[in-house]
């Protein structure tokens, strides 16, 4: 028989029982809605952690941590260094290696320290972090107000918009230009054990960073101030929030950091150790992402712990493997319950029309036509229920969308759609709820092709 | 049954000409209705073989079995078994379906056949508003549609009255002569055997009785 006879026949037959056909049809739709949508989140959650990642600018960087500290990104790694202690520090020397490495463009170290803004008599608190210069190119500043820093030592700030609005709730443009005072804690390193002055010794405030060396048993945090001209005001976090230097409402340029000599939380550690002043972590720019991986195993062969998004993205995509196979899992079931209606139609089916199937058969349909029609059949309800079911889960991921977009902008969020139909989810939904139709049929339709024609009835 | 074996058709030896119009006879049980089926490829025998045309039917495939009822054999019945929910043409047009005709062929050869039998109009009405005599016309219509050498009927009149039967075997025979198609016919109708088959075989308990050549 032909594929159109095939069609005609099975959409006829379809039509002879409207409401049951209906109904199945209806719970295959419920079966690809629920698959549809649950694997449209998937990859509206995917979709939206990789723009952050990207946001993050971080594809052409490296994270450098020292394996004498605990936390690490890859805990197979850390489990085959038996000696962390006798890993090496992540001090000035180390740093200026790095430097040295091809394609690197710049080592900077993440400074995160706590700090003060004195501005109209008030002092506002907040976390100060130093930027690179290479910041400005990073996205958050595409709406930057004023201008970035003028150089990367420069008495110069910018403030995060929701820090402005602190300072100067009525206008917190107008702080542009302004100067404000900077209360911070000064790193001061004490003289090595068994110096007989005592005295502390005060660093020179011209001193260049990194020259304390292994003799630096001790350090006291001393009280300063700096006068800073705000250049800029930021709305939104660089890095897309996701780096040690944007969780902070107080930007300087890194070098500025690093001249003031501020104390770092991890100062304590290193002086705890015994050694110098050490970095917590420095952050490695390679000139291309391309070769992110290699800087990253030569850095590796130096005995540090790196971390570049490299790492970040392998991680999601194994996350998101399994949270795909989970929400497929559970869109699933429905539609094996769909199944189930269908075999059920189906041989509801054939017992109904073993006279018309018996008719066909002995006017010349093949076992194979009459098998083959039941296919039709199975296929068209689940044509049907795959186009309805992509519709009923379009309108659901809709609601979805709707539902997380009120929430978040309650919440002072911006509104992202978490929920993304691509067009193969479409094709590939309709494909794969005809071939769970076509595994339905297959037992009522050889169950039909198996019944005898009718024959010359002996006595009916 | 069960382990018993009863032979509905046994050790019969028969050969019926091409064009030829004959009448199987016999009380019920006696195995004619198991010879026609037989004939049809409906059934296969436990043992000897059925040649149509040359070929065994004992010796084909369910496949090919199917194909020779679709393209050699027309079968009508005592209960018609036209399908309810099929019009008159696509009940006419369903074997046509099966043998792949082309589309516009089929329109045409739908027309065609019911002519033959008489029925020109009526052609979207559904079987169960037409009349035991116009169903069974319609019934012939559709063992016509593929232009079969080969004519099976069961008890056609059986469900009819006198005179719409008469006009039915009036029409089988007709379409016999001028289409030039072998007629074999089941029948416990004597009478209406005698005037319209050529030849009349006798079957009792699965065996041939006798035969008749009628004048």
């Amino acid at each position: 028989m032909k594929g159109y006879d095939l069609f005609e026949l099975a959409v006829r037959n379809l039509r002879q029982s409207k409401l049951r056909n209906g109904l199945t049809t209806v719970g295959i739709s419920v079966g690809v809605a629920s698959l549809v949508a649950m694997l449209s989140l998937g990859v509206g959650l995917q979709q939206l952690a990789t723009k952050r990642l990207a946001g993050s600018g971080m594809f052409d960087t490296v994270f450098v941590t020292s394996k004498q500290d605990s936390r690490g990104f890859d805990r197979e790694e850390d489990q085959k260094d038996q000696h962390p202690e006798k890993a090496p520090v992540l001090d000035e020397a180390s740093r200026q290696q790095m430097t040295r490495l091809q394609y690197v463009t710049e080592v900077e170290p993440e400074v995160r320290v706590m700090g003060q803004i004195v501005y109209g008599g008030q002092t506002h608190f907040g976390f100060v972090t130093g930027l690179p210069m290479s910041a400005r190119e990073n996205e958050a500043f595409d709406n930057l107000q004023g201008k970035f820093f003028s150089s990367s030592d420069a008495d110069e700030v910018i403030l995060l918009d929701d820090f402005a609005k602190e300072l100067n709730p009525q206008n917190p443009k107008s702080l542009v230009g302004q100067e404000v005072t900077l209360r911070y804690g000064e790193h001061q390193s004490l003289p090595a054990e068994g110096d007989a002055s005592g005295r502390p010794q005060v660093s020179d405030q011209n001193e260049s960073p990194g020259t304390n060396t292994g003799d630096d048993y001790g350090f006291s945090v001393v009280r300063k101030t700096q006068q800073l001209k705000v250049v800029g005001i930021v709305d939104e976090e660089p890095y897309g929030g996701m780096r040690t230097v944007s969780r902070g409402r107080i930007f300087l340029p890194v070098d500025l950091t690093e001249k003031l000599n501020m104390a770092e939380f991890s100062d304590m550690r290193s002086s705890l150790r015994g050694h110098g002043k050490s970095y917590a972590t420095l952050t490695v720019r390679v000139k291309d992402p391309a070769k992110v991986s290699q800087v990253q195993d030569a850095i590796k062969n130096m005995g540090f712990r790196t971390f570049s998004v490299l790492d970040a993205t392998k991680s999601l995509r194994r996350f998101f493997t399994v949270l795909d196979l989970f929400l497929g899992i559970f869109g699933s079931l429905a539609l094996a319950v769909a199944t189930l209606a269908i075999i059920n139609t189906l041989v509801m089916a054939v017992l109904e029309r073993r006279r018309e199937i018996g008719v066909m058969k002995a006017i010349g349909a093949s076992d194979g036509d009459v098998k083959k029609l039941f296919f039709a059949e199975a296929g068209a309800m689940g044509f049907f229920g795959g186009i309805l079911g992509i519709a009923l889960g379009f309108a659901i991921g809709k609601a979805i969308n709707i539902g997380t977009g009120i929430y978040l902008r309650n919440h002072q969020l911006p509104a992202e759609p978490v929920w993304i139909l691509p067009s193969w989810l479409i094709g590939a939904a309709i494909a794969f709820s005809i071939l769970v139709s076509l595994l339905a049929g297959l037992y009522p339709a050889s169950r039909a092709a198996r019944l005898d024609p009718v024959q010359t009835p002996k006595y009916e | 049954m069960g382990d018993s074996m009863i032979r509905a058709v046994d050790g019969i030896s028969l050969s019926i000409a091409a064009g030829e119009f004959v009448a199987l006879l016999g009380q019920s049980g006696s195995g004619k209705s198991t010879l026609l089926n037989l004939l049809a490829g409906l059934d296969r025998p436990t043992s000897g073989s059925v040649l149509v045309q040359g070929r065994d039917l004992a010796k084909m495939s369910s496949e090919e079995l199917a194909r020779y009822r679709r393209n050699d054999v027309g079968m009508v019945f005592q209960a018609f078994h036209l399908i309810p929910a099929m019009t008159i043409t696509e009940n006419v047009e369903l074997p046509m379906r099966f043998a792949e005709v082309d589309r516009t062929e089929r329109a045409q050869r739908v027309r065609e056949a019911l002519e033959r039998v008489g029925l020109g109009k009526r052609l979207g009405h559904r079987p169960s508003e037409l009349s035991g005599g116009e169903q069974q016309r319609v019934s012939i219509a559709r063992a016509l549609a593929n232009r079969p050498s080969l004519l099976l009927a069961d008890e056609p009149t059986g469900n009819l009255d006198s005179r719409t039967g008469e006009d039915i075997l009036n029409l089988i025979r007709d379409l016999s002569v001028s289409l030039g198609m072998t007629v074999v016919m089941v029948t416990h109708e004597r009478a209406l055997a005698e005037r319209f088959a050529k030849r009349l075989i006798f079957l009792g308990d699965g065996k041939l009785i006798s035969q008749e050549v009628t004048a």
